[in-house]
């Protein structure tokens, strides 16, 4: 029994118009105990859908493969008693919307009370345990916003009422879902940080799903990229975004606009993002790879190591520095 | 010609207020969204409008194309003053062409691309191709990056980022002179993102255009903008040339917006 999340080979296939479409397709990392893995990619690589896969909230329809091994068991093959009581106890999620994840008809006290209640707990000793909850997420004298209901919150402090709700539970293990995106760059600034207190505090296990790498670089321990439902590089963050192994994530950290350099329009990458319900043969990335060559169109590349801790799915790996 | 194409001044904008009958007393407060801006943009140059969500920076765009009514204050082009969308002479119209944040929204689904472009040029028929307009429309989308095969598809077919370049295309095929960005790259995945910056980079200087340019992202306007303006709860707080603004910001709002952004490179 360990307190490391194994993702091995996991598979997530959904039902579409013309047949099922494998949007995860053979992902495979850990998350260590008091870490933050930080999980990249764009529109259809299929990042949410690992997430929802961990924390079992995937949409009906659709078929699981390979393994989610936590403390034991395999999450994908446990009985629904056993999913439920991992899901907000041991593992818990924040969204990114957090005005579509709260119920605004409750509450705030309300709904970061209903898992403690449930432990059965007496209202004094709830009322009690929220206000630490809402504490340590940051509001501002949480015991006179008890009675507030989600539309008297700022975006921050919704966010911030979500993250207790997140840690009422206990989790061992928090799942967060672009928790930044929706918000101003100030106020994402101190949610990023607040994460980044509590994760090494408590210390929990964090996968923190993003688009933006800036927000992952700022975050996370270890960094995994994602294309087309693949896992295309994963290491130790400062190493992937310093050298990267990819030519995918090479790109991505070329495009970030920087504040203080005008760097992002060089090269940009031609084309659009594949999607898994058209992701080319071979490596579904070369079509927009500037490495790419006869073997790329025609053989899946392997995730092989290129360092300890440093994996990466791509033939010519070894090029990418001579390149650029 | 003057030295300055887009010259706001004093710009405020309100909402809220009802002109409803006298006997009801007005159940909303007013929200002064735009309060006393003044801004201008000269020919080939591109200003970076930035500011959190509510600082008012979209009310200054859309004020700019005619969308709002402002209360008080001017936008003049060329020196002539604008109106309301829909008052002002055609020709005004024409010079100031919009592209907004979400394609899929502004853009019929049910349209096909060349109909879009059709529509505008029907719209402003001294914009209008001469000769054959197939052959124009092709040019237009050869200028935007994308391939001829695209004017027959339906919008609603195309990816976000495809969808942008016919924005684009849309406001091209009429001539402009300014172009106003709200937001328009920031839907879009960060290696698209670089793409469709780049293209606006490229035309800016192959059809002379001057450009509004409005985002939240310091970066984003960065990559873009000769001057940046900063603005804070209707108010413009601090402008001046980009590198100046973003490196040695003066005004303290500045400061903290900067001091918050999030750079690839951080040490901690």
């Amino acid at each position: 029994m360990s307190d490391m999340l194994e993702l091995v080979g996991l598979v997530v296939d959904l039902p579409g118009p013309g047949g099922a479409v494998r949007v995860v397709d053979g992902v495979s990392f850990d998350i260590p105990p008091a870490t933050t893995v930080g999980l990249i990619g764009e529109s259809g690589s299929g990042k949410t859908m690992t997430a929802n896969a961990i924390i079992g909230l995937l949409p009906d329809g659709a078929t699981t493969g390979g393994a989610l091994c936590w403390r034991g068991d395999d999450l994908l093959r446990v009985d629904r008693r056993r999913r439920r009581r991992v899901r907000g106890r041991e593992i818990a999620m924040i969204f990114q919307d957090p005005l579509a994840a709260l119920n605004p008809t409750q509450t705030i006290a309300r709904q970061v009370g209903e898992i403690l209640r449930r432990d059965g707990l007496d209202r004094d000793e709830v009322r009690r345990r929220v206000v630490d909850l809402l504490d340590r997420a940051g509001i501002p004298e949480p015991a006179r916003r008890l009675n507030n209901y989600p539309h008297e919150f700022s975006g921050g402090m919704r966010q911030r009422a979500m993250i207790a709700l997140a840690l009422a539970g206990n989790p061992a293990l928090l799942l967060a879902d672009e928790p930044t995106t929706a918000l101003d760059v100030t106020v994402q600034a101190r949610i990023l940080r607040l994460l980044r207190t509590i994760q090494e505090s408590e210390g929990l296990a964090m996968l923190l799903v993003s688009h933006d790498l800036r927000v992952v670089a700022h975050v996370a321990h270890q960094v995994v990229v994602m294309y087309a439902g693949r896992v295309a590089e994963r290491g130790p963050t400062a190493t992937v975004l310093r050298r990267p192994a990819h030519p995918y994530t090479r790109a991505l950290v070329d495009s970030v606009p920087a504040i203080r350099t005008r760097t992002a329009l060089a090269h940009p990458l031609p084309g659009t993002p594949a999607t898994p319900a058209n992701r080319p043969a071979g490596c579904a990335f070369h079509p927009r790879c500037p490495l790419a060559r006869e073997r790329c169109r025609t053989e899946q590349p392997a995730v092989r190591s290129v360092a300890p801790d440093h994996w990466t799915a791509c033939h010519f790996a070894e090029e990418i520095a001579d390149r650029v | 010609m003057s030295e300055t194409l887009l010259k706001v001044r004093d710009l405020r904008v309100s909402f809220g207020r009802r002109p409803g009958p006298p006997w009801r007393r007005a159940t909303t407060r007013e929200f002064v969204a735009v309060d006393g801006v003044s801004l201008d943009v000269g020919p080939d140059e591109t200003v970076g409008l930035v500011g959190e969500s509510g600082s008012g920076k979209t009310t200054v765009a859309r004020a700019v194309v005619g969308l709002v009514r402002p209360d008080s204050g001017t936008v003049t082009v060329d020196g002539h003053r604008l109106g309301p969308v829909g008052q002002r002479p055609a020709a005004l119209q024409r010079a100031v062409q919009m592209v907004f944040q979400d394609p899929r929204s502004s853009l019929n689904p049910r349209m096909t691309v060349a109909a879009i472009v059709g529509e505008a040029w029907r719209t402003h028929p001294v914009s209008a191709p001469a000769g054959d307009r197939t052959a124009a429309l092709h040019r237009l989308l050869d200028d935007v990056g994308l391939d001829a095969s695209v004017a027959r598809q339906h919008a609603g077919e195309l990816s976000g980022g495809q969808c942008q370049r016919v924005s684009i295309a849309r406001a091209l095929a009429v001539k402009p002179r300014l172009l106003v960005c709200d937001e328009a790259v920031s839907a879009l995945d960060v290696s698209v993102q670089a793409q469709i910056l780049r293209l606006l980079v490229d035309l800016r200087a192959s059809h002379r255009l001057s450009m509004l340019f409005i985002s939240h992202d310091l970066g984003v306007v960065h990559q873009i903008a000769d001057r940046i303006a900063v603005m804070r709860s209707g108010v413009l707080v601090e402008q001046g040339p980009a590198g100046e603004v973003l490196v040695a910001p003066r005004h303290e709002y500045t400061q903290a917006l900067v001091g918050a952004a999030l750079e690839l490179n951080t040490e901690s």
